[in-house]
């Protein structure tokens, strides 16, 4: 899928909200930590997603192509998990008073990551069969 | 002898020819005899293939559809026209993995189909790289058209196919449409059938080849088709020769078909020592990154545009596809033209071959605007060359024009009689003006609608048109329409991945 800006937000709030929750919710108890931590932590890569898909926005721009290579949807993941962790090693995402431990962080976010990006780049065609054609949009 | 006088009467008449409207009467006073089906699809290659493929999904049974068309297999010319250009079987095409005319979903692609069918996970890590660590992965045209065979047995394609020449496609007094179609000699008693259908669809190729006019001067003039070749072509007899006699070839053109022909006339080399040399000779030679700024620009060099595909990746389905379905007239034309030129990709296979060209003294890449063409008295081939350094003579055992140049619309005689009689119009480049939907303008006709995918249409507001993915892209607009026009259903998330179900087990799509 070569995305549109909108197509950007509403795809990975889509698939974060469908696919994120799943495996947040088998994940958690996985990782001994609280659900309204995980799901916390969850709606954070949410929210601050919008801000991230506005620079990769910006940055596609630079591309010819104007396009976003698989890679690039993988890759980010550091960067977004790093500003999050950050984040909430300084108390400052809502709802969650004490960060969980940087381990059970790190598999809740690259499980959650991971399972959005595969699902992105090939099954996500089979229910939404104009989705890939509409730059991501579903709406 | 009843069946010959049948035969006689069976055919187009003054009446009809000159009628743009045909009523039923006049058709039956000709004695042409008419079948009615709800849809008709006029070509029978991967255009009418992937439209059926979507349209059968949607649910429509065989009996509403029929394609019509002088070819067996919808990737009978294709598979020509990529054999002869340098793309034998094992060789891998320039499509995306995820572009897969037998299967309307992309998923599994190309690339996860080939690593599970040979068990590695080569493919995978390759596309994930691309096309950054690595070139875009292609998939082998081979596979594309066994993949292809495949589907057309699970939609039942050969029960639609009807074979015959289509001739012309009229209106009908009342709605929908006659399409005129000559069935090969002797097969029946009528020189003409026409089908009548409230829907048609065109998707008839490339109306035909266009020659460098000072190679088609100098074949004319001097009646050698031999040692100047077209590389959509056979043009084998090249290859063959410079295996038994050294030889210069000079090489027009800076697109896929110069980059594939290059790598023949370079492997040959490698493979059985020849001593090939090769003159390049580029109309607009790019040396560099090019384009109007900095958020638009193209890499380039050594003559060569470099693209992945023939358009930039987001034109079907990004930013510059939703960008392109609001323009109209110039503004749209402009947009064509800042995207558009003559490109390749930069394979990195190519890209070592030129540079041994390059250093070894054999392969010499320039400018230049070949004015003409002539015999040498030693029997070789001049060319007149003006270029940035003034007009030279350059000479060659062999040319091959790979410019790819295609003949206008209205050398397709159905497009012709469309135009002249259809009430079908031309865009801003030239081609047939159809709408979003992919309608041709101007051609409705009552409750009736009539469509066109494919190259005929480049110009439109979808520009990827003559591409596997833009032809699926079409023919899912149509089938929208179509359902709109209650012709089929439209295929939801719940149909569409019950579909998929079923075509992952490879099981027939069902009648109705």
């Amino acid at each position: 899928m070569v995305p549109v800006l909108s197509g950007r937000i509403q795809t990975r709030l889509v698939l974060l909200l469908i696919v994120g929750s799943a495996v947040t919710a088998v994940v958690t108890p996985l990782v001994v930590a609280g659900y309204r931590t995980t799901f916390a932590v969850l709606a954070g890569v949410a929210v601050l997603g919008v801000g991230w898909e506005l620079l990769y926005h910006l940055l596609m721009q630079f591309r010819w192509e104007k396009d976003w290579p698989s890679l690039f949807g993988l890759l980010t993941a550091v960067p977004e998990g790093l500003l999050l962790w950050l984040l909430l090693d300084a108390g400052l995402v809502p709802t969650v008073d004490t960060a969980p431990p940087l381990a059970a962080y790190a598999i809740h976010f690259t499980a959650v990551w991971l399972a959005v990006w595969l699902v992105a780049n090939g099954p996500m065609r089979v229910p939404f069969l104009r989705w890939r054609f509409r730059g991501g949009r579903l709406a | 002898m009843p069946e010959l006088e049948l035969r006689d009467r069976g055919d187009l008449t003054q009446a009809l020819l000159d009628n743009e409207i045909w009523p039923d009467d006049l058709v039956a006073e000709a004695g042409i005899p008419v079948h009615d089906v709800p849809l008709v699809t006029v070509g029978g290659g991967i255009g009418s293939f992937v439209l059926v493929d979507y349209l059968r999904i949607a649910g429509a049974p065989t009996a509403d559809i029929r394609v019509l068309s002088n070819i067996d297999h919808p990737w009978q010319t294709y598979e020509y026209l990529t054999r002869v250009s340098q793309i034998p079987g094992p060789e891998r095409i320039r499509s995306d993995s995820s572009s897969r005319p037998d299967n309307i979903w992309g998923f599994p692609s190309y690339a996860l189909s080939e690593a599970w069918r040979e068990r590695t996970l080569r493919p995978l890590a390759h596309v994930l790289g691309e096309p950054i660590f690595a070139d875009y992965w292609t998939p082998r045209v081979g596979d594309v058209f066994k993949s292809m065979a495949r589907e057309s047995a699970r939609i039942g394609y050969p029960k639609m196919l009807v074979k015959g020449v289509a001739r012309m496609v009229r209106r009908r007094a009342g709605g929908g449409y006659f399409t005129v179609l000559t069935p090969p000699a002797a097969t029946g008693p009528t020189k003409r059938v026409a089908y009548r259908s409230r829907f048609v669809h065109l998707a008839v190729g490339y109306p035909g080849l266009r020659f460098l006019p000072d190679l088609q001067e100098f074949r004319e003039k001097y009646g050698d088709f031999t040692r100047v070749v077209n590389a959509y072509e056979s043009h084998e007899h090249v290859y063959e020769a410079l295996r038994t006699r050294p030889g210069t070839v000079m090489v027009r053109g800076g697109g896929i078909v110069a980059s594939r022909v290059l790598q023949r006339l370079m492997d040959d080399r490698e493979r059985y020592g020849l001593q090939t040399k090769i003159v390049h000779i580029f109309r607009t030679f790019v040396t560099g990154a090019h384009g109007p700024h900095l958020w638009s620009r193209r890499k380039g060099g050594d003559g060569w545009a470099y693209q992945g595909f023939n358009y930039p990746k987001s034109v079907w389905g990004g930013q510059l596809k939703a960008k392109m379905r609001r323009l109209d007239g110039a503004e749209r034309a402009a947009e064509y033209k800042r995207m558009g030129g003559t490109n390749t990709p930069k394979r990195r296979r190519w890209q070592q071959q030129m540079r041994d060209g390059r250093d070894g003294g054999w392969y010499e890449a320039s400018q230049g605007i070949v004015e003409r063409v002539e015999p040498a008295a030693d029997g070789t081939l001049v060319s007149l060359v003006a270029g940035d350094a003034g007009t030279r003579k350059v000479g060659a055992d062999y040319i091959i024009d790979c410019t790819g140049l295609e003949a206008d619309i209205a050398e397709h005689r159905v497009l012709a009689d469309l135009l002249a009689h259809g009430g079908a119009g031309r865009n801003p480049l030239g081609r047939l003006e159809v709408e979003r939907h992919f309608e041709v303008k101007g051609t409705a006709s009552g409750d009736g609608a009539l469509y066109a995918t494919g190259a005929a249409t480049l110009g439109g507001y979808f520009p990827g048109v003559d591409t596997f993915l833009g032809l699926q892209i079409g023919a899912l607009e149509i089938a929208d329409d179509l359902a709109r026009r209650g012709f089929g259903r439209r295929i939801g998330p719940v149909r569409s991945t019950a579909q998929w179900v079923r075509w992952a087990f490879g099981r027939p799509v069902r009648e109705g």
